[in-house]
C-alpha cells in the first residue's frame, strides 16, 4: 500500500506535544481560500520549477512535489526520530493536505504507531463519511480538529464544501470521549467576525463535549511564494498578516467560556 | 543585582584597553641574568624564578576590590613570556597594529623590547629550542597546514583545579613535600635525586605563594589606613586578615575559598602561560560547603555571596589571553582564555550534584555577561529539568553560554581511559569540550589536525599544492583508484603517516618542556605530583593524556560522499574531471558544482548514505592516534573540536569536491558543513551522535536558533528535551547560537550558506530560506525591533 506524501517535518514543535515529525499527506477535499499549504491540495504529484543559487548565478529546474511512499517508508521515517519521542513525550502527527482523504493509508499507520507505542496526533477537519470516520475511534490519541466557519454557506464559499459532516464528526469524536484540541484559524474578515465566533460558541454550547483546549491559529501571508511557485491564484492577495496581540481579545473571549486558548499551535 | 561598586569593577574590566606590559619580562630576564641560574637545577631555577616574580611583580588592588590579585600591574595589561616565546619588534607592531583581538605597545614597552629582553632571549626561547630539534617532514607538514603546534608558543597546562586548595594550605602541602623528600629511596631510586630536586622546587613555590598573599596583606593594611570609609576601612582590614590566611591555610569561609582560588589562578599564569589559563571547573561544589555553613552561621547572606561571585567573575575577565601571533593566533583568534565554569554535573558518589548555588552561579552568568570565565552546565540524567530550563533561558539570551555537556559521556569518556569512577566524576569539561579529571588529570591538546587536508594531499598523490612539495606518501594515482574503497585506504595511509609525524614531534616537545620547563607551583596543585615527586610537565599527575584534535569532519565526510555518489556510484563524473574541478576551483565547472552543492547527500540530515563516511574517517582517525604511548608516560587520545583552526585550515586547502571554493572555511567541530543540513536540529543530532563520543576526550556541536523560537514557556522544555535526547544518544557537548538581525541579513544575502536556520514566523516555526522575501524582510525587522 502507498500513500502520496508532500512533506516530512522533524522537529516539529507546533503540532501536539512534545517534539513531533510532522508527515503532510497530499490531497484535500477542501480548497480554503488562506491554505498555507496549497501544495497540499491536489492529490497528484506536481511539477514545480525551483531556483538554486551559486555564487552569481542561479540554476532553475523542476522538481516534484509529493512522493508515494509505502507504509514501511513512512514508519522508517517516523521511527528514526524515536530518541526524541521518548525524551520528550512526543510523537507523529498526521497533517497535510487531509490525511483523511487516504483513509486505509492512515489507518494503516495509524495502527502500526499504536503497535509501536508512538504516539499519534491526526490533524484534521474530519471532513470523512461517518461510517468510516468511525473507524479511527480508539486509535488516534489526540485530535487537532479544524473548525473554521459555522454558517454553511460561509463554509462553502471559503472552502468549496459544506460544513456539515465535519460538525457531526466533531460529535462522534466528543461522544467517544477522544481526546480532541479545537483548532480555529482566525482569518480577517472571514472567521473572526462577531458573527461566527458566536456561532462557534453556541454550537459548543449545543452538546455536551470534553474539549478543554482552542488553538487560535493567526492568519499569515507565509504561503504567498507557494501561490506563485504553484501557479494558483491567491484569494488573500494583500491581507496582512496578524500578530499575537491582534488575536488576544479573542483569546479571552474563549478564556471565559472555560476554555485553555493558545495562540499558535 | 549588581552593587554599586561591582558595576564600577565590571565597567573597568569591560572599558580597559588590551595592552602588553613588559613588567614580567623584565623580572624574568633580571633573574636569569642572575648568577644563581647557573648553579642550580632548572626545576629550582623555575621555582626561584617564579618567587622573583612575586616578590617583585606590582600590587595592584583595584578601587572597591573584594578579591584581589592581578597577573598583570592593572586590568588588561597582559604580561609576555619571553623565555618560551620571544616577540620581535615585528611581533609588537603586529600585535599592536593588527584589526582583530589587538594588544597596545607603547614605546616603553618597544624600548625595553628593544635594550633588553630581545638582545637577552634572542635564539633562547623555547619556541626557538622547540623548532630547532623539529624534523624536516614535520616542518613541511607544518608549513602545509597539515596540523598545527599547541606548545610553540605557549605552556601546556589545559587542567582544571581539583577540591585540594579547600582541604588543604600551603603549609599542608609543604608538609607533603617534607614527608616526600623523607621517603625517598636513594639507595634504589635512581631518580631520587631529581625528585628531591623537584620536590624542593615545589616547596619554593609554595612559600612563594604564600609571600606574595602576604604583600596583598600588607598593601590592604597601608590603603585601610588612609581610607576615610569606615566600612571600607573595615573591609580593607578583614581582606589584609584572609590573604594572612588563605593560602597559608585552608580557608574556612567562602570568601576565603574563592580569595584562596585567585591567588592560585594568578600563581599559574604568572609561573608560565598555559593554555586554558587555569580554572575552578566544578565551582558549585567547591563552595557549596562554605555556602551552607556561612548562611546556617549567620556569617554570610545571600547577597554577599552573590557579590563576590560577581566580583570573582570580574577578575577573569581582567585577563586577556596571552598574546599570541602567526599560526597559534590563527588557531585560536580569540582574547578569551578558556577558563571554563562547570554547574551542576554529579557527585563523587553519582548522586546529583546541583545545589543552591548552582542557580545563583546560572544567575551571575546572566547578569554578568561578560566574555570571561566561560560557563556551561554539566547536564546528568539526574539533574532536575528545572535546572536545564534555568540554562536555557540564558541561552536563549544569546550571548553562546552556558555551553551544555552530558555528564554520563564526560563520565563514560574518563572511565574508558582509565580513571576511576570517583575521580571521573569529580572532573568535567575545560577549554572549549576538553573532558579531564580535574586536580588529577595532566591533559594537554597537542595542536589541530587537518582531516580534509589529507584528502587533498591523497587526489594530488602526496604533493601539496600550496608549498609544492611532495610532503606526503605517494598512494597512487586517484584516476586508477577502480573503487571508493581504495579511495578510503589511500587515505587512511596518508592520515596515518601524518598523524605518525605529529606524534613523533609531540613526544619531542613533550620531552623539552619536561626537561627545560617544568611547572612545580603548577605541580603542587594536580595530585599525584608531590606523592610522585614529578613535575606536572614530566608526568608527575594521576594521569597523563595528549590529544589531537581533529578539524572539519562535516567537510571531510561530504568531499567523500561527493566522490563516492557522483564518481562511483552515480558516474555522473570521473575522478579526473572532479581532480580537474577543484584544482581550478570550480571555473568553468559550475553544473558540477550545483551538483555538488544540491544534489549530493550530506552529513547533518540523518542519511547513512553520508553519515558512514563520517563513522569511517573516525575510525581511521581514531586507529592511528589513539592508545600510543606520550614521552611523558601518558596515552595519546582524539578529540573533535576547532575553536577558530577551520577558518585557517580552509584557507590552506583548494576547492574541495563538496562544492566548497578554495581558501574558504571548513565545517567546525563536528557540526555539519555551514548550511548542509536542511532537516531541522534532530536530523543533525542523530548524524552527529553517530561517532562514537565516547571514544574521544571531547566533540563539538554547535547550533542556530532565533531567539523568536522561544517566545513560548513550552519551547524552553522543548529545547531542553532536545538536548537531552542528544545526550541519551551519548552526544558530548552542544552549544547555541540564537542568531540575530545580522546573521538574518547574511542569511538572505547568500541563502545557501543558511539552510538550516530556523525561524520562528507566527504560532509556528519554519526555514527562513522557505520564506519570501517580504517576509524575510518582516522578520528581519521585527529582530531589529526586539534587539532594541
Amino acid at each position: 500500500m502507498k500513500g502520496i506524501i508532500f512533506d516530512i517535518k522533524k522537529f516539529a514543535v507546533h503540532d501536539g506535544p512534545g517534539i513531533r515529525q510532522t508527515i503532510f499527506f497530499k490531497g484535500c477535499p477542501m480548497n480554503c481560500w488562506w491554505c498555507h499549504n496549497p501544495e497540499g491540495i491536489k492529490s497528484h504529484e506536481e511539477v514545480v520549477e525551483v531556483v538554486k543559487p551559486l555564487d552569481d548565478k542561479v540554476f532553475i529546474e523542476k522538481e516534484t512535489i509529493g512522493k508515494w511512499m509505502t507504509v514501511e517508508d513512512v514508519m522508517n521515517e517516523i521511527e528514526k526520530e524515536t530518541v526524541f519521542y521518548d525524551e520528550s513525550g512526543g510523537g507523529v502527527t498526521f497533517s497535510g493536505g487531509e490525511p483523511l482523504n487516504q483513509f486505509d493509508f492512515l489507518l494503516v499507520l495509524l495502527q502500526e504507531c499504536r503497535r509501536k507505542n508512538i504516539h499519534t496526533t491526526l490533524d484534521t477537519t474530519g471532513y470523512c463519511n461517518e461510517i468510516k470516520f468511525r473507524r479511527l475511534l480508539g486509535k488516534v490519541d489526540l485530535y487537532l480538529y479544524d473548525i473554521k466557519t459555522i454558517d454553511d454557506a460561509l463554509h462553502k464559499k471559503y472552502t468549496g464544501v459544506s460544513n456539515k459532516v465535519s460538525l457531526s464528526n466533531l460529535r462522534t469524536l466528543t461522544e467517544a470521549k477522544e481526546n480532541i484540541i479545537l483548532r480555529f484559524p482566525i482569518i480577517p474578515g472571514i472567521t473572526d467576525t462577531s458573527e461566527n465566533i458566536n456561532d462557534l460558541k453556541a454550537f459548543l454550547g449545543s452538546f455536551n463535549h470534553n474539549i478543554k483546549e482552542v488553538h487560535l491559529l493567526p492568519y499569515h501571508k507565509i504561503a504567498t511564494n507557494k501561490y506563485k511557485r504553484l501557479h494558483i491564484t491567491n484569494q488573500m492577495e494583500g491581507v496582512r498578516s496578524l500578530e499575537k496581540k491582534d488575536l488576544t481579545g479573542l483569546k479571552t473571549e474563549f478564556e471565559k467560556e472555560g476554555y485553555i486558548v493558545k495562540i499558535g499551535g | 543585582m549588581m552593587t554599586e561598586r561591582i558595576k564600577k569593577l565590571r565597567d573597568q574590566s569591560l572599558n580597559s584597553i588590551n595592552r602588553i606590559s613588559p613588567e614580567r619580562a623584565l623580572l624574568i630576564t633580571e633573574f636569569y641574568k642572575s648568577d644563581i641560574v647557573r648553579e642550580i637545577s632548572v626545576p629550582v631555577k623555575r621555582a626561584l624564578s617564579f618567587k622573583y616574580l612575586l616578590e617583585n611583580k606590582e600590587i595592584c588592588i583595584n578601587d572597591g576590590e573584594i578579591i584581589v590579585g592581578e597577573r598583570g600591574p592593572a586590568p588588561k595589561a597582559t604580561p609576555t613570556y619571553p623565555e618560551i616565546c620571544l616577540h620581535s619588534l615585528d611581533d609588537l607592531k603586529k600585535l599592536d597594529t593588527r584589526p582583530k583581538v589587538s594588544y597596545r605597545v607603547n614605546e616603553e614597552t618597544r624600548r625595553i623590547y628593544r635594550e633588553t629582553i630581545i638582545p637577552f632571549w634572542q635564539g633562547k626561547s623555547n619556541r626557538d629550542r622547540l623548532m630547532n630539534q623539529m624534523f624536516p617532514e614535520w616542518i613541511d607538514a607544518y608549513k602545509a597546514g597539515v596540523f598545527t603546534e599547541f606548545q610553540e608558543q605557549r605552556a601546556p597546562g589545559h587542567t582544571v583545579c581539583g577540591s585540594k586548595i579547600y582541604r588543604k594550605g600551603m603549609l599542608d602541602l609543604k608538609k607533603e613535600i617534607k614527608q616526600a623528600i623523607e621517603d625517598l629511596d636513594f639507595l634504589n631510586d635512581r631518580e631520587a635525586f631529581e625528585k628531591r630536586e623537584e620536590l624542593k622546587a615545589m616547596d619554593i613555590a609554595a612559600s612563594a605563594i604564600i609571600m606574595y598573599a602576604e604583600r596583598h596583606a600588607e598593601r590592604l593594611l597601608e590603603l585601610a589606613a588612609t581610607e576615610n570609609n569606615e566600612l571600607r576601612k573595615h573591609e580593607l582590614e578583614e581582606m589584609a586578615e584572609i590573604c594572612r590566611y588563605v593560602p597559608s591555610y585552608a580557608p574556612r569561609t567562602f570568601h576565603e575559598a574563592l580569595q584562596y582560588y585567585w591567588f592560585i589562578h594568578v600563581g599559574v599564569v604568572t609561573e608560565l602561560n598555559p593554555w586554558d589559563s587555569f580554572n575552578p571547573g566544578r565551582l558549585d561544589q567547591h563552595l557549596f560547603p562554605f555556602y551552607n555553613k556561612g548562611l546556617t552561621e549567620g556569617t554570610l547572606t545571600r547577597e554577599k555571596a552573590i557579590e563576590l561571585l560577581q566580583a570573582f567573575w570580574i577578575k577573569f575577565n581582567n585577563h586577556p589571553a596571552p598574546p599570541k601571533v602567526g599560526i597559534t593566533a590563527k588557531e585560536s583568534n580569540t582574547y578569551t582564555d578558556f577558563s571554563l565554569i562547570n554547574i551542576g554535573g554529579v557527585k563523587e558518589d553519582g548522586s546529583d550534584a546541583v545545589n543552591d548555588l548552582s542557580y545563583i552561579l546560572l544567575d551571575i552568568v546572566e547578569e554578568m555577561r561578560i566574555l570571561q570565565p566561560g560557563s556551561m552546565v554539566q547536564l546528568s540524567k539526574i539533574n532536575p529539568d528545572r535546572f536545564i530550563n534555568r540554562a536555557v533561558k540564558i541561552i536563549k539570551t544569546g550571548f553562546g553560554q552556558p555551553s551544555v555537556f552530558n555528564t554520563e559521556a564526560i563520565v563514560q569518556e574518563l572511565v574508558r581511559q582509565g580513571k576511576s569512577i570517583q575521580d571521573a566524576r569529580n572532573g568535567g569539561a575545560s577549554g572549549c569540550v576538553e573532558s579531564g579529571a580535574f586536580g588529577t588529570e595532566c591533559y594537554f591538546l597537542t595542536g589541530y589536525f587537518n582531516l580534509t587536508k589529507i584528502l587533498e594531499l591523497v587526489l594530488n598523490n602526496g604533493y601539496d599544492l600550496r608549498t609544492q612539495k611532495q610532503i606526503g606518501l605517494k598512494t597512487g594515482d586517484p584516476e586508477n583508484f577502480k573503487s571508493f574503497e581504495e579511495l578510503m585506504d589511500a587515505y587512511d595511509k596518508q592520515l596515518k603517516y601524518f598523524t605518525e609525524i605529529k606524534l613523533k614531534g609531540n613526544n619531542i616537545i613533550e620531552k623539552i618542556y619536561s626537561e627545560y620547563m617544568p611547572v612545580p607551583f603548577l605541580s603542587l596543585l594536580i595530585d599525584d605530583c608531590i606523592q610522585n615527586g614529578k613535575d606536572y610537565n614530566a608526568g608527575g599527575a594521576r594521569y597523563n593524556t595528549s590529544y589531537v584534535q581533529g578539524v572539519g569532519l562535516g567537510s571531510i565526510t561530504d568531499s567523500f560522499t561527493a566522490i563516492k555518489f557522483h564518481v562511483f556510484d552515480k558516474k555522473t563524473c570521473t575522478m579526473g574531471e572532479m581532480i580537474e574541478a577543484i584544482k581550478i576551483n570550480f571555473e568553468g565547472f559550475g553544473e558540477l558544482r550545483k551538483k555538488l552543492v544540491y544534489d549530493t547527500p550530506k552529513y547533518g540530515n540523518d542519511d547513512d548514505y553520508a553519515d558512514n563516511q563520517a563513522r569511517k574517517i573516525f575510525e581511521i582517525f581514531y586507529e592511528s592516534v589513539n592508545g600510543r604511548p606520550t614521552a611523558r608516560g601518558g596515552t595519546f587520545r582524539i578529540n573533535m573540536l576547532p575553536t577558530t583552526c577551520h577558518i585557517y585550515f580552509g584557507e590552506v586547502i583548494g576547492a574541495t569536491p563538496d562544492g566548497r571554493k578554495a581558501h574558504e572555511p571548513l565545517s567546525e567541530g563536528i557540526s555539519p558543513v555551514q548550511g548542509a543540513d536542511q532537516k531541522g536540529p534532530t536530523a543533525v543530532l542523530k548524524s552527529a551522535a553517530k561517532i562514537d563520543h565516547i571514544r574521544t576526550g571531547g566533540t563539538l556541536l554547535n547550533q542556530k536558533f532565533t531567539p523568536s523560537f522561544f517566545e513560548e514557556e513550552e519551547s524552553i522544555t522543548k529545547f531542553s528535551k532536545l538536548i537531552r535526547s542528544y545526550f541519551r544518544m551519548d552526544g558530548h557537548h552542544i552549544q547555541f547560537n540564537v542568531v540575530t538581525v545580522d546573521i538574518l541579513r547574511a542569511a538572505q544575502k547568500n541563502p545557501d550558506k543558511y539552510k538550516d536556520l530556523i525561524i520562528r514566523v507566527a504560532g509556528y516555526s519554519d526555514y527562513f530560506n522557505d520564506l519570501n522575501e517580504d517576509l524575510q524582510n518582516e522578520i528581519i525587522r521585527r529582530t531589529e525591533y526586539e534587539a532594541i
